[in-house]
């Protein structure tokens, strides 16, 4: 509801911003004001029904026996989607391994992309800033094609359906976030912080672990659960890499939507999407605090 | 220069090269123990550059630096037995006050009751034991400093080094921070290297000065010596205010630019030819009668104990300190007092050079 007060709020403010001022003191409360505070509350309402809206109908549909149209809610509820997909050794099956890639990728990423990031952020060598802006050259064009090509070499490779195959393609999409955001908390921290720890007696390595680190932990946080998040999405690569062998979650959606009555879907859907809701709400503060925008700068 | 047991600080011929420019040419400089020494100079003179080369931050290109004798120019910041105030004083924002003090200490394996024992001590030097627990960003401007200052002295550096170190306070606290930081150097008695650009500053804390232009010391000496004998053009002018003529002498005085002669009675010499002629604004005698070249008042600035008068002589115009009593018409009589002399930018002397 905040969101569609603050909409109001701010359409107000602008109204009365163009007006000229008679009385600064007293607030106005003319018909246009009225006006523009109605149409905020319609557009923040809008925005809402299509945001929430859908996840609304989800979380019904995955409750229900039966809904059929005019009716505003389901006619019979029943857990009995809920417990099959559990059940199901399939679905259960594609569940743990989202949950294992999901990690697995996240920490690789990190491993092969901090130091990246660190050097990107304090040092200054020759192509730095080609290197930088190729990373996002992965994201630059459609996906699949690149997949493709990836598959060919893969083949050549014995990558298909491997295990390392499935991470390696998953961490196409994870290695621009692990290294640009990183980058840019890293930068952030002022070198003298550094400077001043070497002073007192701290080598280098001593001086990353208990000054640098620390200071850009947030940053990097951000970046983990995003790259997290990227592999527990990711579908396209995934099924064309990982199949038959490795089905993740998002990847079993195919054939769900296919072979499965369509409250099955709804309920894997809800379960793909809880790790999304539980993170991003974990790292809002973060996220709010412009890390994530301060991370695409180029410097 | 060269010392039996040589103590304090030695800057031996030291030269840096950044980015294709010199900023650090043949320095050399000497801190005797338990002196303070202003490096100052205009920015890009190479005072900070060479701040950080003592520090170990930057390496010398040549040259070498030694500490009590030791040759300290290979050594990394973590191994020298030196400790910065940084100009943004650098202070770990994740840390409390009492953690950043203490961090060199742990680094350094002492014991807890140790650690305690000092950082408590040496944050009741600087007065701050009210903040002990408080995280930096919590605390002023002023007690962040501190907090800097007591950080380098825990550690029992034999040398402090401080880079402008006051330039984030305002006016008010800069002065009674920097009585402050005088009064604890003494105190402990170490040897320390001021950097800043306020001769101000310079002038009031330290015992010698060492003013810098172009990678280069000018001159160092006390503040009396480099205000009232500057070694170079250079000096003359960036040190205090002062009035420059280009001129000769004549007998009885001055004569500048318009066959304006002003009469002096302090010339170092008589000799003919063209001089760069320096006066301090307090040694132009202004009266309304009397002897003297004739000037016009073109402006009066009070500036409360005294004023300053800018007057047009001919062509030339001259600055003049005077008392806020003397009565100013439109037309007053000039003389200098006291004027020196500089040929090539160095300073013509015939007296043996004081305090140098």
């Amino acid at each position: 509801m905040s969101a569609v007060e603050s909409a109001g709020v701010v359409l107000g403010n602008e109204e009365q911003a163009d007006l000229p001022v008679a009385h600064p003191s007293r607030p106005r409360r003319g018909p246009r004001s009225i006006a523009g505070r109605v149409l905020g509350t319609i557009v923040g309402l809008a925005l809402l029904t299509f945001m929430v809206g859908p996840l609304l109908w989800l979380a019904l549909r995955a409750f229900s026996q039966s809904w059929h149209y005019p009716d505003l809610l389901p006619s019979q509820w029943t857990l009995h989607w809920w417990r099959s997909v559990f059940a199901d050794q399939t679905l259960g099956h594609s569940i743990r391994l989202s949950f294992e890639f999901a990690p697995i990728v996240t920490v690789a990423s990190a491993v092969i992309c901090l130091p990246a990031a660190y050097a990107f952020s304090r040092y200054r060598f020759p192509g730095r800033r080609v290197l930088l802006v190729s990373l996002f050259a992965t994201n630059a064009f459609p996906k699949i094609g690149l997949y493709i090509s990836m598959a060919g070499l893969f083949y050549s490779l014995h990558l298909m359906a491997t295990f390392i195959g499935v991470v390696i393609v998953q961490m196409i999409g994870t290695i621009v976030f692990m290294t640009w955001i990183p980058s840019a908390a890293f930068s952030a921290v002022p070198r003298s912080l550094e400077e001043a720890a070497r002073d007192v007696g701290a080598g280098p390595l001593r001086v990353f672990m208990r000054v640098t680190f620390p200071l850009a932990a947030p940053g990097i946080l951000v970046a983990m659960i995003l790259s997290f998040l990227a592999s527990f999405d990711e579908s396209q690569g995934t099924f064309l890499v990982g199949v038959p062998n490795y089905v993740t979650m998002p990847t079993e959606m195919y054939s769900l939507v296919l072979n499965y009555p369509e409250q099955a879907a709804a309920v894997f859907s809800i379960l793909l999407a809880l790790p999304s809701v539980v993170l991003m709400t974990l790292a809002r503060k973060h996220i709010m605090g412009g890390r994530l925008a301060e991370g695409f700068q180029l410097r | 220069m060269s010392a039996v047991t040589p103590t304090g600080l030695q800057i031996d011929r030291v030269s840096k090269e950044l980015g294709g420019r010199t900023v650090v040419s043949d320095l050399e400089l000497e801190v005797r123990a338990g002196e303070l020494t202003c490096l100052l100079g205009p920015s890009g003179c190479g005072k900070t550059t060479t701040l950080r080369m003592i520090g170990g931050f930057l390496n010398a290109d040549r040259g070498r630096i030694l500490i009590d004798g030791a040759d300290v120019s290979g050594l990394s910041p973590d191994r020298r037995p030196t400790a910065m105030v940084f100009q943004n004083y650098a202070l770990w924002p994740h840390m409390t006050v009492y953690k950043n003090v203490a961090f060199g200490l742990k680094l350094r394996k002492l014991s807890k009751r140790e650690i305690q024992e000092r950082v408590e001590h040496i944050l009741e030097l600087v007065g701050l034991t009210h903040h002990v627990h408080s995280y930096p960003a919590r605390i002023s401007g002023g007690e962040q400093q501190r907090v800097a200052l007591a950080r380098a002295l825990v550690l029992e550096p034999k040398v402090l080094l401080l880079d402008e170190p006051l330039s984030n306070l305002d006016a008010k606290l800069r002065v009674r921070v920097r009585e402050e930081i005088r009064e604890i150097q003494q105190r402990i008695g170490i040897t320390t290297v001021f950097v800043t650009h306020d001769q101000d500053e310079a002038l009031s804390i330290s015992d010698r000065v060492a003013v810098m232009s172009g990678g280069k010391v000018e001159q160092y000496a006390d503040a009396r010596g480099l205000y009232r004998e500057p070694a170079t053009a250079f000096v003359a002018g960036f040190v205090g205010a002062m009035n420059f003529y280009p001129g000769t002498v004549v007998s009885g005085g001055v004569e500048i630019e318009g066959g304006v002669v002003v009469p002096c009675d302090d010339l170092s010499t008589t000799e003919s030819g063209e001089w760069d002629i320096a006066v301090r604004p307090e040694d132009v005698t202004v009266s309304v009668e009397g002897d003297g070249a004739v000037a016009d008042v073109v402006r009066e600035v009070p500036r409360g104990h005294y004023k300053e008068l800018v007057l047009r002589a001919g062509p030339n115009e001259i600055r003049a300190f005077v008392g806020p009593e003397l009565p100013t018409g439109e037309h007053v009589r000039v003389a200098f007092a006291r004027a020196l002399l500089y040929r090539d930018g160095a300073l013509h002397r015939t007296r043996s050079p004081a305090l140098t």
